[in-house]
């Protein structure tokens, strides 16, 4: 909106590692807005503006957080993850996360998914050794009209086994 | 039974697995490009103004401080609309933009195109509208006899079904009244789309829709261009569950884009969407069974008002389907149906999954379970002496001649073992109200409640819906034989892209299937409404398959061969093959003028038992468990059946206790996902299904459509288990925690 009389600013935020000029942007942009407009960064939904549906969560310094409810300019200095960012390696290979929403059919339309699969993300690092309701109540936040979260439930129950799996057989504690 | 030819068996990830959506590695990493993630160089934003008020006289739009904007580019009325002003989808009467009357809040009155999407709102409240308010008209009975709220009438129809005779009365008769509030499809990926001007003076649209030609249609009459001068494409789709069957933005962003020259974007806020699409139609239903002592249904004597709202959408068939099923999966010999569906200044209500049938199953569910308790009767019991069986007549007079194993679902719902008591050492999450932790365990009640309901499987009263598709068989570059699709079926989640793959590979051998582009440059797939996308475009892809085979067959002879003795490979030296078909469904019938008719193609069943926690001083209640049986014909992808039945409860589940737009007066209360609940995963229960299998005559691999019945009767199954609970009448869904509490007092 520089074309107007509205005062508008430019920063820099790190997106998944790299920086990311913003120019010349209108100062009451969510991180949203700048993430899938300014960006090019899609990956992260616009279903309800106002925190309610988490299809847009991302995490800012490791904390999930609704990125429509975020001021983007406050996202300055911050270290900023989105869908974009969660793959297993740097070609792209799916996370265990993605791997199992695809092999227990918790994809549908699939507008929910990229914000589950953050929180889902998020869950797995903190807490691998979640029981059902510990994910029931992590996703609670996440909105999805197609699934009846089924499917997404085992799903992130299959990712939690796996990584408990991957981590018993390094001889880790989990 | 007969069954339908049963495919080839073919290569893995065929009919009947569970294959991998091809487009779910895409939905996983942020990839996939929907509809609301297109952008184009030069894009402008496009925004709708709509009306604050219900009912209204325009008296005078002024423009000019929005048009004086820097970095708006064009602001478009009623009176820049080029062709035909109004439009829908059975009957063209609602206008593009709101000329001089008002007659919902939310009715788009102009749009505007912006450089920003900030300044675009801005530039729509600029616009200045002079209003005189009138009184709306907001109570449907009333709306019957009120003067006419638009030229074309206040009764967009009635349905005087007379079924047997319709004098008979039976030893034990049970009145009831019930009513079901506005439900919202609320799918999660807003009402979005781009639209490109192009060179020929058309335009391209890559929209989000369950129907891509009806859309094209529409929009090109608007427009006042030809048919072939509009070229949709589908874009990704966020869900649909039948708000996507009308056209939202479609005429607006084309306006747009060919008045400035440049590509727009529209995109809805939740706000907007809530007042953007139509909702699943109120009821207000008023019933009188009859019964035999012994227990077998006599008549069904029945009044079911629903509210249409401001504009038709598809309230027609909508009436048709509630009246159609008025009297639930049961042998019921005499019936008198009164079916009204009305114009009230109200939101308008078209098309939402299951179609009618969810209003009138909640009615005739819960007379039945006070059929039973006149009866001294266990309400399964009862069910299962009157359920339907091939070969019976509906109300309609049709005869069906499919498959009907409505004893089938019954008794596999009933069979699922209940689940655990509740424990002291329960999470207290676990207890009604959840995280809010107001409910104490000795104060919760369990209760079992159980309900059967059947729809129809495609469009009904004669209309030809069908749909077509080509594939194409070649050599691929891998030196592999290669198979694409294309069909303008609209992949709105359920899985169709899926399926399509699964039947080629089925019907050719071949592994690689690719999916081409869902467009206007093929001919129609209908909408993929109705549980028909499976029965129907399944069907097309079917026929196109085996019409390459056949040419395979064709080659192969002049190898002297057969055709399986044959590498494809070889085969396909002489050049690619591509067929194009068209599938049509077994024609039907219109309803005559007392509601008679073979109107229906197929019938789909399930029943559902479920097992609630209700706190009765709070009114909160949990749903601990639901059990289901259901009618699927033939599971050809039962990870995704599984989905659907899932989704579908979630989604009946939304109903019984808690989604209901909130009209006061024509006005929406509550427009955004703080305010409108839909259900959580801490909401859903566990969900046990059984697939009951029988092949159905007639139908593409024997398979039926599987994604409404388990949104028509999870709803009166839950409401059935708080009865059970309480002992409450609950005559209203969205059952509110003060209609527990209060017992009735309030309402």
């Amino acid at each position: 909106m520089s074309d107007t009389a509205t005062p508008s600013v430019a920063y820099t935020l790190v997106v998944n590692g790299r920086e990311h000029a913003v120019a010349s942007a209108w100062l009451g942009e969510s991180l949203l807005y700048v993430l899938r407009e300014r960006l090019g960064l899609p990956g992260s939904k616009n279903a309800c503006d106002q925190g309610e549906c988490g299809s847009c969560s991302v995490t800012l310094d490791g904390v999930l957080v609704c990125a429509c409810c975020v001021l983007a300019a406050d996202a300055v200095g911050s270290e900023v993850r989105t869908v974009e960012g969660v793959s297993a390696d740097a070609d792209g290979a799916l996370s265990e996360v993605q791997q199992a929403f695809l092999d227990t059919g918790a994809v549908q339309c699939g507008f929910c998914t990229p914000g589950l699969v953050m929180a889902a993300t998020d869950l797995l690092e903190r807490r691998p050794d979640a029981d059902e309701l510990a994910i029931r109540e992590a996703i609670s936040g996440n909105l999805c009209r197609c699934t009846g979260y089924g499917r997404i439930l085992e799903a992130i129950a299959v990712a939690c086994d796996r990584r408990r799996g991957r981590t018993e057989a390094r001889g880790e504690r989990t | 039974m007969t069954t339908a030819t049963p495919p080839r068996t073919g290569p893995r990830d065929g009919l009947g697995s569970s294959a991998d959506r091809p487009d779910g590695v895409p939905k996983t990493t942020g990839a996939f490009a929907f509809s609301s993630d297109l952008v184009a160089d030069g894009m402008l934003w496009g925004r709708t103004l709509r009306s604050p008020h219900a009912s209204a006289r325009i008296r005078r739009i002024d423009a000019s401080a929005a048009l004086a904007m820097d970095g708006v580019a064009a602001v478009v009325t009623a009176a820049d609309v080029p062709g035909r002003p109004v439009y829908g989808l059975e009957h063209a009467d609602q206008p593009v933009f709101a000329a001089d009357v008002v007659r919902y809040q939310g009715e788009p009155i102009a749009a505007v195109a912006a450089v920003h999407p900030e300044l675009a709102l801005r530039a729509t409240q600029a616009i200045v509208v002079d209003y005189e308010v009138t009184d709306p008209v907001t109570d449907p009975e009333a709306a019957i006899s009120a003067p006419p709220l638009h030229p074309d009438g206040n009764v967009f129809r009635h349905i005087a079904l007379r079924h047997g005779d319709v004098d008979a009365r039976g030893e034990v008769v049970v009145e009831g009244g019930y009513q079901v509030g506005m439900q919202d499809q609320a799918f999660l990926g807003p009402e979005s789309g781009l639209a490109i001007p192009a060179a020929d003076g058309g335009v391209d649209l890559f929209i989000s829709t369950q129907w891509l030609h009806v859309d094209r249609d529409q929009v090109a009459a608007c427009l006042g261009l030809p048919p072939d001068k509009v070229r949709l494409s589908l874009a990704g789709v966020g869900g649909a569950f039948g708000a996507r069957e009308d056209v939202s933005l479609q005429v607006h962003v084309c306006l747009l884009a060919l008045r400035t020259g440049r590509p727009v974007k529209m995109l809805y806020s939740r706000e907007e969407s809530f007042f953007g699409h139509v909702h699943r139609h109120p009821a207000r239903m008023t019933y009188r069974h009859h019964a035999t002592r012994a227990g077998d249904l006599v008549k069904v004597e029945a009044r079911l008002v629903l509210d249409g709202g401001a504009y038709a959408s598809s309230s027609t068939a909508v009436i048709a389907n509630a009246t159609c099923f008025s009297a639930g999966p049961y042998h019921v010999p005499n019936a008198v149906i009164d079916g009204w569906v009305v114009r009230t200044n109200n939101p308008p209500c078209g098309a939402m999954r299951g179609f009618g049938v969810v209003q009138a199953c909640f009615a005739h569910e819960a007379q039945m379970d006070k059929l039973a308790a006149a009866l001294g009767m266990d309400p399964v019991e009862l069910r299962l002496r009157n359920a339907l069986e091939p070969g019976d007549e509906l109300i309609t007079g049709q005869v069906i001649t499919g498959t009907a194993p409505v004893r089938e679902v019954i008794a596999a719902a009933a069979a699922r073992d209940l689940p655990a008591e509740p424990a002291a050492a329960d999470d207290p999450l676990l207890l009604p109200g959840g995280a809010g932790l107001t409910a104490q365990r000795r104060d919760v009640r369990r209760g079992v409640g159980f309900a059967v309901g059947f729809k129809n499987l495609m469009y009904s009263e004669g209309f030809d819906d069908s749909s077509t598709a080509a594939v194409r068989l070649e050599v691929g570059a891998d030196g592999a034989p290669l198979a694409t699709v294309r069909c303008a079926a609209a992949e709105v989640g359920q899985g169709f892209v899926t399926l399509a793959q699964q039947i080629v590979r089925s019907e050719l051998g071949v592994e690689h299937v690719l999916l081409g582009q869902a467009d206007t440059s093929i001919g129609s797939a209908g909408s993929t409404s109705a549980s028909r996308q499976t029965w129907m475009s399944g069907g097309a892809v079917q026929l196109a398959a085996r019409a390459v085979r056949a040419v395979l067959e064709e080659r192969a002879a002049r190898r002297d061969a057969s055709v399986d003795a044959v590498a494809l490979v070889d085969l396909l030296a002489d050049g690619p093959v591509e067929e194009v078909r068209t599938h049509h469904h077994a024609p039907t019938d219109r309803l005559d003028e007392r509601g008679q008719g073979s109107a229906h193609v197929s019938f789909a069943f399930a029943a559902h038992r479920a097992v609630v926690d209700v706190d009765p001083e709070l009114g909160l209640v949990r749903v601990v468990q639901i059990a289901t049986g259901q009618d699927v014909g033939r599971a050809l992808n039962p990870r995704s059946v599984v989905g659907q039945i899932e989704g579908g409860i979630a989604q009946g589940l939304g109903l019984a206790v808690m989604e209901e737009i909130v009209v006061d007066d024509g006005v929406i209360r509550n427009p955004s996902f703080t305010d409108y609940l839909i259900p959580t995963a801490l909401d859903m229960p566990v969900v046990a299904a059984t697939l009951i299998e029988q092949p159905e005559p007639g139908a593409p691999f024997g398979a039926k459509g599987v994604g409404e019945p388990p949104t028509i009767s999870s709803t009166p199954a839950i409401v059935a288990a708080i009865r059970d609970a309480t002992g409450l009448d609950l005559t209203r869904v969205p059952v509110r925690p003060e209609d527990i509490a209060l017992g009735g007092r309030l309402t």
